[in-house]
């Protein structure tokens, strides 16, 4: 059990009030909120031990490369890697994803195929793209239902000898619907393809064990795992890592260095160029010993109850439509008002402190198959409670009364 | 001569300081909202035939259309959105700029969202197309400016 009241004082900002109303944070998809014991990190790192990491023989450099290589060991540990070197940490999901996206061309042909999803992020729609206007590689789409969820039969009936890679997202971020990531791992593998999953939207509700998954490649950004911004990893299996050419040149991913020929440094350097996020990479570590302190079952379960209650009640609200409607989905749930725009919901929100994601959630493809402008995405963190939930159906209510006029 | 001066529309500013004072006898933000909704509803359309993707201000949320012709030396604007509330405040900025003279709207400026209570529609955050509407109308401004020269 929960005690959501403790867990609730971790977060500074939760006390924050929005033009005069108790802030309720329902944008949890998009970024989660920071935890003291993760800001206090960052805290620390700038006024105890702020320094170069890897290089320096002084004792900051050697404090600030443990704590740096400590928080990858975490990283591994949290996602069941094989090996930490097969952490590396980026600014993010779609940073990783470009890295493996750019690699990629090397080993493309014209007539290969990559498949990716109808459900995807545009980060993971685009890089797509690139590599295939760069390699010829043909890019093929896994169809969605009226639910939002893969038709699995349709993805069985693309794979083939040519598909050499398959893209898909762990959940949704537009509608929350959790994908049949196990099977599509295992029906592509068949064919040798490898398979990359964008764990950003599932990582802040499921523990994935990276060894049982099997996944050839997993990306994940902490800013939405209570940790800082402009951080992520990606875990790719020693195998590829090891073959994917470097994607950035610069210091820290290589071993020599003449104008005739460099080396490069081994994994996970070799991905590292620069100066990295050290004390993002720090606090990320730090974000993810706190959510499991509190654990990711318990953390499941809680979210879970918020959901059914919160789409019961929601429900309860005539003219309202919920997109996605999957049984397996986490804590999110996309809705609008009949014959109202999102952007006009959102706004009347906003004034009521209710902060919630309104648009196309940089998934246009979804709102394009269900013939809408956008969608008013409310999603649900271990931190909400029912009680905030109650507001958000009163303000939607109010929302709808008002823009009826 | 006299009887020119006597014609010519009220200024920008004279619309602005009205606005102003208007929203000041709102209470509270429902009664600015509601009004702003209203307004929204009462907007003359567009005319369907200007309705085009080559009027389209894309917003990462809301759609806004924007038409602009000169008539007598002033420009008519024209404009809509697929969202109410966004509507709203396009009814605002017409009354502001519409009817105006190209170099009047070039110069004017528009602190009077500030204060009003509107900003938050109109930060570049919010992308709902208002922010780019407002550059395309003194755009069109400076075009027919142009032209005039």
């Amino acid at each position: 059990m929960l005690n959501i009241q403790n867990i609730r004082n971790d977060f500074p900002i939760l006390s924050r009030q929005i033009n005069g109303n108790p802030l309720i944070y329902f944008d949890n998809a998009a970024t989660s909120q920071t935890p003291q014991v993760v800001i206090d990190a960052i805290v620390t790192y700038y006024s105890k031990y702020n320094a170069n990491i890897h290089r320096g023989v002084h004792t900051l450099s050697q404090e600030a490369t443990d704590a740096y290589e400590h928080a990858r060991q975490d990283i591994q540990t949290h996602f069941n890697a094989k090996h930490a070197h097969e952490i590396i940490l980026t600014s993010g999901t779609t940073h990783s994803i470009n890295i493996v996206a750019n690699g990629f061309s090397e080993f493309l042909k014209k007539g290969d195929e990559i498949i990716v999803s109808a459900l995807e992020h545009h980060s993971n729609i685009v890089p797509w793209q690139m590599l295939c206007q760069r390699t010829g590689a043909i890019l093929k789409v896994i169809p969605i239902n009226l639910n939002g969820e893969l038709i699995v039969e349709a993805f069985n009936e693309l794979v083939s000898e040519k598909t050499k890679l398959v893209f898909v997202n762990h959940v949704s971020n537009a509608l929350g619907t959790i994908n049949p990531i196990e099977h599509i791992i295992k029906k592509s593998h068949n064919v040798n393809a490898a398979v990359l999953i964008d764990g950003a939207q599932a990582c802040p509700h499921i523990k994935p064990d990276l060894q049982a998954l099997n996944a050839d490649f997993y990306v994940a950004s902490a800013h939405k795992l209570c940790g800082p911004t402009g951080v992520g990893m990606l875990y790719g299996k020693e195998k590829w890592l090891n073959k994917l050419p470097p994607y950035q040149g610069g210091g820290e991913m290589i071993a020599d260095v003449s104008f005739e020929k460099t080396t490069y440094a081994g994994l996970p350097h070799k991905f590292e160029a620069g100066t990295p996020n050290i004390c993002g990479g720090i606090a990320f570590g730090v974000a993810l010993n706190y959510m499991n302190t509190i654990g990711f079952e318990t953390i499941a379960a809680y979210e879970n109850e918020l959901l059914n209650y919160a789409t019961k009640q929601l429900l309860t609200i005539e003219g309202l439509k919920i997109y996605g409607t999957s049984k397996q989905k986490t804590a999110v749930i996309s809705f609008n008002l009949k014959e109202i725009h999102p952007y006009d919901v959102g706004s009347i929100l906003n004034q009521l402190g209710i902060a919630v994601r309104t648009g196309h959630h940089c998934a246009q493809p979804i709102m394009d198959f269900f013939e809408i402008p956008g969608t008013v995405r409310a999603s649900f963190s271990f931190y909400n409670t029912k009680a905030e939930i109650d507001a958000l159906v009163k303000a939607v209510k109010k929302a709808k009364t008002m823009l009826s006029i | 001569m006299y009887f020119c001066v006597k014609l010519q529309a009220v200024s920008i500013q004279e619309i602005q300081n009205e606005i102003v004072d208007e929203f000041s006898m709102f209470d509270d933000w429902m009664q600015r909202y509601e009004y702003m909704i209203e307004l929204g509803k009462s907007l003359p359309l567009i005319e369907e035939q200007y309705k085009t993707d080559d009027n389209i201000i894309k917003g990462c949320q809301s759609k806004v259309w924007v038409h602009a012709k000169m008539d007598n030396n002033t420009i008519v604007y024209t404009a809509d959105s697929d969202a109410i509330i966004t509507k709203g405040i396009i009814a605002i900025l017409l009354r502001v700029f519409s009817n105006q003279h190209p170099k009047d709207i070039i110069e004017a400026n528009t602190s009077f969202i500030d204060e009003i209570g509107l900003k938050e529609h109109l930060s570049p955050t919010r992308a709902n197309g208002l922010l780019s509407m407002l550059k395309q109308i003194k755009l069109y401004a400076i075009a027919y400016q142009t032209q005039i020269k």
